[in-house]
């Protein structure tokens, strides 16, 4: 695997929070989150729907505002208040792609027009040919067909959709992608084409992702690293394979245990292990925080659990030592 | 399957729709039984027919669509034959009820839970409103839901999309029925969710002795649930086996592609394997294997003349030209071969840590 630790950072998010608030109610979706994304890498997100994975992501895009912290890009503080100029940087270099191609797509709009609106918007054009030839570009290179251009979303399938979804980022030539759930709603077959087409690009481009999933076992093929959420607050955070090794925290085992595999011995002998916060963890004497267990691999705990997992996180070396 | 009475046996269905002035051909001629007891999974892709199939075991086709050939026999009874309400209300949510996909959409918005499972039980079993209650709270029970009789006067949006499942499984059992259909129960769920529901499932099948039929486009899930799969492609069964048969030993082009697609197997920094192409339209007749013209294993007589069903070994069925003892001999894509012992080694050590 390669290293992306010695490239620059790219993005980075400082101690933030989110609450939103509904008339008294207050609740916090995000809870003192940080991290770093290096440029180059696939950075993985997952948690189970709630825990404020898509929040973070639209965070970043700068839809959802911060109540606490900060978040850099390239250096540069992009949240809060910022100048013009540099939001409309941040609009260009920063793109999403959504989980529902059918849903994030003007239905009454052509793909051109979809895929155009960037350039539009940005005038990343001299002529009207040299943003058709971009847009032909764009299309060629997600594997649809230039005669595609004056059809509207809805005589798509649904992978294609997502396709139309992807080129309209890709034409605005970002540095950064945030890509939310791509796959989830794609059938078996077409997620491979759309994971193959992400990759590709990351290739060609040295495109960043931050990749929101609520899979492992999907992220696991396309991501680097991977940050596990629950309920606002990252609670492990390690490379690939390091965390399909090594999982220390409660949750990021339940997560693995649910993993569907095709395969029915496994499936058979599949044991459920389902985490339960309030049984796992005694937080009452003391709060946990963020620590280091070995390079890289983060896992949120008190020092009673720390050195639980440290035992554990030792017992498994030895023992994949010995299978070797 | 050691008890090997066929519950529902379906030959040579065919279901057509009418969509404006043509006519799509959704079954092609599908033929198989489902054993008394058992679990079978149903796999596709999205516009195989999967849906469409079962559908015609409850009279849910829309209205557009209809069974145009063949029979469905079920209790001594060919249901293909039904036309009228009357004849599928004896037999719908009673005898074989369905758990849809979206919780949401399948229960009422604005009426309580509780009262949403009583009425099933009132109508079908006629019990009193008070003993209806009591029934209701022991299934509410029985699907997990904590607390179930403080939640019986509550509403759908209070619940948790896992939850709302499990209320759905609730009223599809409530009618003690001898088939369950199981219609993408888990696709809106998170992973975990869906790993407890298919448990549910499963422990339920245990106790009560239903059938259940599993659909679903995940093949992960097929492996947990099933002790038959049913691989359909383009409105046909491309092949039929035991699940052992179909994940280690499969024989159809098609179910190589679809296995060897999934991102559980892909290494990193590979290339995923995927299905080049569409499938064929439906509104045409479809000339020889319709995998054929995305299929790089297709022989010459794929794109003339339709495949037979080969017998491979006393469950398992293939529907390939590929099986034909002229054939020339072809192996499975390598990320296939050694299924079991390549997810041991990329999945075992993080899953046994408890």
């Amino acid at each position: 695997m390669s290293d992306f630790s010695k490239n620059d950072v790219i993005l980075s998010l400082r101690n933030i929070d989110i609450v939103f608030q509904k008339g008294k109610q207050f609740f916090k979706a995000i809870d003192n989150v940080s991290f770093d994304i290096h440029r180059g890498e696939t950075f993985a997100l997952v948690g189970e729907s709630g825990s404020g994975k898509t929040t973070i992501g639209r965070a970043i895009v700068r839809i959802n505002p911060l109540s606490k912290g900060e978040i850099q890009f390239k250096g540069k503080t992009i949240s809060g208040k910022i100048s013009k100029e540099l939001d409309r940087d941040v609009i260009r270099n920063i793109q999403m792609i959504f989980q529902d191609p059918a849903a994030s797509l003007n239905e009454r709009a052509t793909v051109d027009y979809i895929i155009s609106e960037g350039l539009y918007n940005f005038k990343l054009y001299k002529d009207e040919e040299e943003r058709l030839n971009k847009v032909q570009a764009a299309l060629k290179s997600v594997g649809l067909l230039s005669e595609h251009m004056t059809r509207y979303p809805h005589e798509f399938s649904g992978g294609q959709r997502q396709r139309i979804g992807i080129a309209r980022s890709i034409i605005m030539e970002p540095e950064f992608i945030v890509a939310d759930e791509p796959i989830s709603a794609l059938d078996v077959s077409i997620r491979a084409q759309v994971l193959n087409l992400l990759k590709n690009f990351q290739e060609e481009r040295g495109l960043t992702y931050l990749f929101i999933a609520h899979d492992l076992s999907v992220v696991r093929f396309i991501s680097d690293r991977i940050a596990v959420i629950h309920k606002g607050k990252i609670v492990e955070l390690a490379e690939t394979e390091e965390l399909f090794r090594h999982p220390v925290h409660p949750y990021t085992k339940s997560l693995l245990s649910a993993i569907p595999l095709p395969d029915p011995i496994m499936e058979r002998e599949k044991n459920l292990f389902v985490y339960d916060a309030a049984a796992m963890h005694d937080y009452s004497k003391e709060s946990p925080t963020f620590q280091e267990l070995a390079n890289g691999h983060y896992v949120l705990a008190n020092s009673e659990e720390f050195a639980r997992y440290k035992k554990e996180y030792s017992s498994i070396e030895a023992k994949i030592k010995e299978t070797r | 399957m050691e008890n090997k009475n066929a519950i529902i046996s379906v030959k040579n269905l065919e279901v057509q729709f009418r969509v404006r002035s043509r006519v799509l051909t959704a079954i092609r001629n599908v033929s198989f039984d489902i054993y008394e007891g058992e679990s079978i999974g149903i796999v596709g892709e999205s516009g195989s027919g999967k849906s469409v199939l079962t559908k015609t075991f409850t009279g849910m086709l829309e209205d557009n669509g209809s069974v145009t050939q063949g029979e469905i026999w079920f209790e001594g009874e060919d249901v293909a034959k039904f036309n009228t309400h009357s004849e599928w209300h004896k037999i719908r949510g009673i005898k074989i009820s369905t758990v849809f996909q979206d919780p949401m959409t399948s229960l009422n918005p604005i009426r309580t839970i509780g009262s949403q499972i009583t009425e099933v039980i009132i109508k079908h079993q006629n019990k009193s409103q008070d003993e209806a209650k009591k029934m209701a709270i022991e299934l509410m029970d029985k699907v997990g839901i904590p607390n179930a009789e403080k939640r019986f006067n509550e509403y759908p949006f209070q619940y948790s999309g896992g939850m709302r499942q499990r209320i759905v499984i609730a009223i599809a059992l409530a009618c003690h029925p001898r088939i369950l259909i199981c219609d993408e129960p888990t696709t809106a769920l998170d992973v975990t969710i869906q790993a407890q529901i298919i448990e549910l499932i499963k422990n339920l099948q245990k106790e009560y002795g239903f059938t259940t039929i599993y659909i679903t486009h995940d093949l992960g899930v097929v492996a947990s649930v099933a002790d038959r799969v049913a691989v359909l492609y383009a409105g046909q069964i491309v092949e039929i086996g035991k699940v052992e048969e179909i994940f280690y030993e499969p024989r159809h082009p098609y179910t190589w592609a679809l296995l060897s697609s999934l991102p559980q197997l892909a290494e990193k920094g590979s290339k995923l394997f995927f299905i080049e192409g569409t499938p064929p339209s439906l509104y045409h007749k479809v000339v020889g294997d319709a995998f054929a013209p995305r299929n790089p294993f297709a022989l010459e007589i794929d794109f003339t003349e339709e495949p037979p069903m080969f017998q491979i070994s006393e469950s398992h069925f293939a529907k390939t030209w590929l099986l034909d003892p002229r054939a020339p001999k072809m192996e499975p894509p390598e990320v296939i071969q050694n299924l079991h012992e390549k997810l041991s080694a990329k999945f075992k050590i993080g899953r046994e840590l408890k």
